[in-house]
């Protein structure tokens, strides 16, 4: 390492050797970093992950635009939408073909624990609005209370999932009635829900009598091929008298749908508060050390004054203390963030893990406020007056 | 000021603090030195000894009269010609002041590799010898907490002296040495600077070394008092 800095800075790696000098120090100060990254990592896994869940939903459907009431800042969130405005949109001549999407949670007793679903009713005559994983099994919804399950819902056993296949469907209760799962398709757990599980819209409404078939929560439109969706948004937008309705193009929904969790929810504040709290705990630990070990050096600094050494000798010391810190205290953080998140996403089915983006953002951020904090410490170099020697 | 003259210090004095608080350390003070001459700066603690040597030493601007240091006028010279003139300067510390984290030919190599452009081999190759010189050559590798008074000192003269400096200024190098430590270092120095045609000022006023100066310069109250050559 030491031979590796020194052809790197072109003189002696006094920073590194300097760190290395008093090794208990500098494995505190490692830790320190690579708890700073862990945090950082932790936070950021489980915002992703809000974001993977937020999305996940919408990967069930595929539609180019989706029709919701004023206050629907989620897919979860708001009020209906009259069916009248899916026979109004119809009338475009892009619009090809229109669904209404209704979303309520089922509750399912398991036993030992109760889960909730994020249940879809559907038209089940209509598989191009469904994602292909689950538009094959879509005519099996025209059964009374058929259901197509998440096999990765939470309190779902892969066993029991695997098992459920036409020939050998599984049954539960409730809302009090008797649902029957004939398929399943890959969804997960998110924050509002266990898992998902599609019905055809007459299930969903024996399952929720208050509910009418006049009113379901979003309506999907697909248009023919080529068509320009922004402009056919436009259109509709003069077309549908409620102005109150909110007509995006799908997936602009989904990504408002992001930036509300992110940034208005709840949730989204805190974990992004998270991010911010271990940049600057990493911050606060890589300047203490520096500045610590500048305080420790002044002397040495001050002798090196003397015989002519300038300032940009002294910042590249404290620079490179920084880097050395910076990137060896993100191996172990970037392995121990690893581990949590999987061991996370095993326990909760959420979507965390390490990916590769986030490991190079959380490495290049690393290295960006060790650099800062060494900037900061390199004001107590000040201090070090050679005159003061004598 | 003849070609040989390293130092001319004319009219020079020197005042610390402000206001009432202000205090005159330095009044008039001529002095010059010749390449090669080993000179000894003593008087009792308090006299100016040490202003001396920062002012010639580049470490604190000049106030009043003059300092030529190798031809340069120090009086208002900008902070980066006074980093560049210390780079020709060779320092020597009461405590040795070497780098703790560094070996002892690390902490030679930091007396070359303040000049830019030295090759690593060559400048590591230069610190062995120049350790060699002073007797430490099986101590090379050793962190100074490794070395005893004596040893760190030799290391500290051998830091000062590697990178051929025109002028070497030892504050009190002696102080915190044995009688034979001391003896040790001050033959060194005045070997290796003779060798070198290095001139060397040093601040002491330890009696036992005054016989291996060239000159001796007694400052009392911040003046001058007394010159006497022994050359």
């Amino acid at each position: 390492m030491s031979r590796l800095l020194q052809a790197l800075f072109g003189r002696l790696p006094i920073g590194w050797l300097q760190l290395t000098h008093n090794r208990n120090r500098f494995a505190a100060a490692l830790a320190g970093v690579a708890f700073a990254n862990v945090l950082v990592f932790v936070q950021l896994g489980i915002m992703n992950s809000m974001g993977a869940a937020t999305l996940r939903p919408y990967a069930l459907f595929q539609a180019d635009i989706m029709i919701s009431a004023g206050d629907a800042n989620s897919l979860t969130d708001g009020g209906n939408v009259a069916r009248q405005w899916l026979l109004q949109a119809m009338a475009d001549p892009d619009v090809t073909d229109g669904m209404g999407l209704f979303l309520a949670n089922v509750p399912w007793d398991r036993g030992e624990k109760d889960i909730s679903l994020s249940t879809f009713g559907v038209d089940p005559v209509k598989p191009a609005f469904l994602n292909p994983q689950i538009a094959g099994d879509l005519a099996m919804l025209q059964v009374q209370d058929a259901a197509i399950l998440d096999r990765l819902a939470r309190g779902l056993s892969k066993e029991v999932a695997a098992a459920i296949r036409p020939q050998t469907p599984l049954s539960f209760e409730s809302q009090g009635r008797t649902i029957t799962a004939y398929a399943t398709f890959a969804g997960g757990g998110g924050f509002g829900g266990d898992g998902y599980m599609m019905v055809s819209d007459q299930t969903f409404l024996s399952l929720f009598p208050a509910r009418s078939s006049a009113a379901p929560d979003h309506i999907l439109l697909r248009l023919r091929p080529g068509a320009e969706v922004a402009a056919v948004v436009a259109r509709l937008r003069t077309l549908i008298s409620d102005t109150s309705l909110r007509i995006r193009s799908y997936a602009d929904a989904a990504q408002e749908d992001l930036r509300y969790q992110q940034t208005r929810r709840p949730t989204g504040i805190i974990f992004g508060f998270g991010v911010l709290i271990g940049v600057l705990v990493g911050l606060v630990i890589v300047y203490q050390v520096l500045s610590t070990d500048v305080a420790d050096h002044l002397r040495e600094y001050a002798t090196f004054k003397a015989m002519g050494y300038g300032p940009r000798f002294f910042l590249g010391i404290v620079l490179e203390e920084a880097l050395v810190l910076g990137v060896m205290g993100f191996i172990p953080g970037l392995i121990i963030g690893t581990a949590i998140l999987t061991a996370m996403g095993k326990v909760t089915t959420l979507p965390l893990a390490m990916s590769g983006s986030m490991a190079l953002s959380v490495f290049v951020g690393t290295v960006v406020f060790s650099v800062i904090s060494g900037a900061i410490a390199t004001r107590r170099l000040a201090a070090a007056d050679p005159a003061d020697l004598f | 000021m003849t070609p040989d003259t390293i130092i001319e210090a004319q009219g020079l004095s020197h005042w610390f603090g402000n206001g009432e608080a202000r205090k005159q350390a330095l009044f008039d003070v001529n002095l010059s030195l010749q390449r090669g001459s080993f000179t000894v700066l003593m008087g009792p603690s308090g006299s100016g000894k040490t202003t001396v040597l920062t002012l010639i030493g580049c470490l604190r601007a000049v106030q009043d009269g003059s300092v030529h240091l190798l031809g340069r006028q120090l009086h208002g010279a900008a902070e980066a010609d006074l980093v560049a003139l210390r780079r020709r300067l060779g320092f020597i510390f009461q405590a040795h002041n070497l780098h703790e984290s560094l070996t002892a030919t690390q902490n030679v190599i930091m007396g070359l590799q303040v000049h830019r452009g030295v090759p690593e081999a060559v400048a590591d190759r230069a610190a062995v010898h120049a350790l060699g010189l002073i007797g430490l050559a099986d101590r090379a590798g050793y962190l100074p907490a490794n070395l005893s008074g004596g040893q760190k000192q030799r290391v500290a003269v051998a830091r000062a002296l590697v990178g051929n400096p025109a002028l070497v200024l030892a504050d009190e190098p002696t102080a915190a040495l044995d009688k034979d430590s001391a003896a040790d270092v001050v033959d060194l120095l005045k070997r290796l600077g003779a060798a070198r045609g290095t001139t060397t000022l040093l601040v002491t006023h330890d009696g036992r070394i005054l016989d291996r100066a060239d000159r001796i310069l007694t400052l009392e109250d911040g003046r001058i008092v007394k010159v006497e050559d022994r050359g």
